[in-house]
């Protein structure tokens, strides 16, 4: 069925807004990233100047192993931690939707309030450390937060808890889509629970993992407010990754043309994860 | 029915305009804390009792980062605030721009040029153009200690060398208190950084290496003497220190948990809004190897160039309040330093305050007032940003002292 002129006509403001606001944007930012552009914008051109800074600073490299680090564990840890708990609550056990909501609670709050609250819990001061001591284990110690060398692993902790809650739902909507039928005729051929999971289920979860991937991907290259509100970027620069490196940039040091060479890179970065994505998807639309 | 609804309509309109009279400064500062905003009360009653409504916008955020960052938004979108509480070379970068206003005519009625201090001078004026207004002068290079507990750990003199302070510190260690209450944030790694620096290797060598750049004095055996120090000085804070904000280092001194806290001087505010008396409960030192030197930062009020008329004769009262000397005097008195001018009589002040009051004048006089690395008075914000990524890695252990002194010369020749 031919779609007439109308929904085009519908749709046109939006996509007119999306383009400009968004595209254009993005354009404009790029263009800034060659400009020589301080405090405020300024459209004298420098050439890749910016961007030979931006990989020689010392910041920069700092950011990107923590991206490395961060981005690593946090997508490794929330998908085997949300594929563990949906397995768990798919064995058909009491109070289901309970604990489905208890584990998906913590996507409610703002990474603001989950900084927050896990910086109060983890500083050794006033948090677990302090309140272990108070118990009687005096000689416990937990004072990675306020370490260089083990701050990121905070962050990574922080964001975990936030968001495996969410990969749980995504994976148990894909569990209850596995074909019982298969499970079954599995099981009168005397297969054992661990290989009807990995031989038959997991496979079938293809998709889910790799929505499962862009969506904790692209969330680990964006985080800016979970680190403000953890750690503000330290002990020192030991926790900033590329979008808290991004903001001091353009807006603290008064170099926005080596932040906005910043952004492109981090953009460049979220595209190389989507873009072959969405293309395989947008194939799959095309042929049937 | 229709002729009232029209007659309503009219009277309504006529009205609004009415209301749009009443003059009002909207001001843009990161003065949170008790003692900064009991002092900036003194600001907003004067302007009240001329009829000027103040529109407070305080943004948190101990060394302004924050706030720049709001205040660039407002001036793109072509709204700015009145005025802007700016630290050193911001009030010249502002100025670059092309957006802040003309003050000149009421700096001569004034007769600002005679009376504030040309260091100051230096960040308050644009190609010879008064830009901004000096509120006062805070110098950076103090001790704040708590007597009694001193006094417990066997202290009892003043510290004279940075060695005695180091000996001094030790026995306030040892007798189960924290040496020095520190927050880890950088600017206040900084902070301390500047007094190592004044006390190392003096006004000569702080000039040469951290206001002309000079990459050789920069690269020398006083600079890694400097970072030894700082390391030193590691060794005395408390393994909670990372993050903490001043204030609340400052309240860990006032309530005798720790000895010594080194840190500007509105640090004073906060003794004083807690009721404690110099001399009686807590003692101000300069920075032991300091006497006679300071390190200063002014806090400036920028005022924006403003469309409506209206809202620059509300600026321009509210820059001649500022400049008042009963004002500088009643302000500082409050928020801990030295006034801007140097003509005003310094009665009201505590011990403290005078001994600010003396050491800035004395200073200025000998031309030992140099601006403060921490607090961008010696550097534009971008250089000051790259000191404050050795400083911070430094304190926190990343780094070497032979390794920060390489790539604060590299820092420095970028």
């Amino acid at each position: 069925m031919k779609a007439g002129y109308l929904p085009k006509l519908l749709f046109s403001p939006s996509v007119f807004l999306v383009l400009v606001c968004v595209y254009g944007y993005i354009m404009f930012t790029i263009y800034l990233s060659f400009t020589t552009s301080t405090m405020l914008p300024q459209y004298d051109w420098a050439g890749t100047a910016n961007y030979t800074r931006l990989l020689g600073l010392d910041n920069w490299q700092v950011s990107l192993g923590n991206l490395a680090t961060f981005a690593g564990l946090y997508i490794v840890i929330a998908m085997a931690l949300g594929l563990g708990l949906a397995i768990l609550i798919d064995q058909k056990i009491r109070a289901e939707s309970a604990f489905r909501s208890i584990f998906l609670y913590p996507m409610a709050l703002s990474f603001i309030v989950t900084g927050t609250a896990w910086k109060w819990l983890l500083d050794p001061g006033v948090g677990l450390e302090r309140s272990m001591h108070l118990l009687g284990w005096e000689s416990f110690s937990f004072t990675w937060i306020k370490d260089s060398e083990m701050a990121i692993y905070c962050v990574v902790i922080a964001a975990v808890w936030q968001t495996s809650g969410f990969v749980m739902a995504m994976f148990l909507a894909g569990l209850r889509g596995v074909d019982t039928e298969q499970v079954n005729a599995a099981k009168v051929d005397g297969a054992r629970t661990w290989q009807i999971y990995l031989r038959i289920i997991l496979p079938q979860l293809g998709p889910v993992f790799v929505s499962a991937f862009v969506i904790l991907a692209h969330m680990a290259i964006k985080s800016y407010d979970l680190v403000i509100a953890l750690t503000n970027g330290g002990p020192g620069r030991s926790t900033w990754l590329p979008s808290v490196f991004m903001y001091q940039y353009t807006f603290t040091r008064n170099e926005m043309a080596v932040g906005a060479a910043s952004s492109v890179l981090m953009l460049v970065a979220i595209g190389a994860v989507v873009l072959p994505y969405l293309f395989s998807e947008m194939r799959k639309v095309k042929n049937g | 029915m229709k002729k009232q609804l029209i007659s309503l309509a009219v009277a309504a309109c006529t009205a609004v305009p009415a209301f749009a009279q009443q003059q009002s400064v909207e001001v843009l500062h990161w003065w949170t804390s008790g003692g900064e905003a009991s002092a900036l009360n003194v600001l907003k009653g004067t302007l009240e009792k001329q009829g000027v409504k103040w529109n407070d916008m305080p943004v948190a955020g101990g060394g302004g980062e924050a706030a720049m960052t709001a205040v660039r938004a407002r001036v793109t979108s072509g709204n700015p605030p009145t005025a802007v509480q700016m630290l050193g070379f911001d009030t010249q970068d502002w100025a670059k721009q092309g957006v802040l206003a003309d003050l000149n005519d009421l700096a001569a009625k004034g007769g600002w040029d005679k009376v504030v201090p040309p260091q100051l001078q230096k960040f308050s004026k644009f190609n010879g153009k008064w830009i901004s207004v000096p509120v006062n002068l805070h110098t950076t290079n103090w001790i704040w200690a708590n007597k009694e507990v001193l006094a417990k750990a066997g202290v009892t003199t003043e510290p004279k060398d940075f060695d005695e302070f180091i000996a001094a510190a030790d026995k306030v260690q040892k007798a189960g208190f924290i040496a020095v209450a520190h927050g880890g944030q950088p600017w206040q790694d900084a902070t301390i950084f500047d007094s190592v620096v004044l006390s190392t290797g003096g006004v000569d060598y702080y000039r040469k290496a951290f206001i002309e750049l000079d990459v050789k004095t920069l690269n020398s055996p006083t600079t890694l003497k400097v970072f030894q120090r700082m390391s030193q000085v590691r060794k005395l804070v408390d393994k909670d220190f990372s993050g903490r904000d001043w204030n609340v280092a400052s309240g860990m001194v006032i309530s005798g948990k720790a000895g010594f806290q080194i840190m500007g001087d509105w640090a004073k505010g906060e003794f004083a809004n807690a009721k404690k008396v110099p001399g009686k409960d807590f003692f101000c030192y300069r920075f032991p190897g300091t006497q006679g030197a300071a390190s200063f930062n002014t806090d400036q009020f920028a005022m924006f160039k403003l469309s409506d008329p209206q809202k620059t004769a509300a600026q321009l009262k509210l820059a001649a309040d500022i400049m008042e000397p009963s004002f500088q005097s009643s302000f500082n008195v409050i928020k801990g330093a030295a006034p801007a001018r140097s003509d005003v009589s310094d009665a009201a002040f505590d011990e403290c305050g005078k001994k600010a009051i003396k050491d800035a004048a004395e200073a200025s006089k000998n031309n030992t007032l140099v601006g403060s690395i921490a607090h961008g008075h010696a550097v534009p914000a971008s250089m000051k940003n790259s000191f404050y990524d050795v400083i911070t890695r430094h304190f926190n252990g990343q780094i070497d002292d032979k390794k920060a002194v390489a790539e604060l010369v590299s820092a420095a020749k970028n």
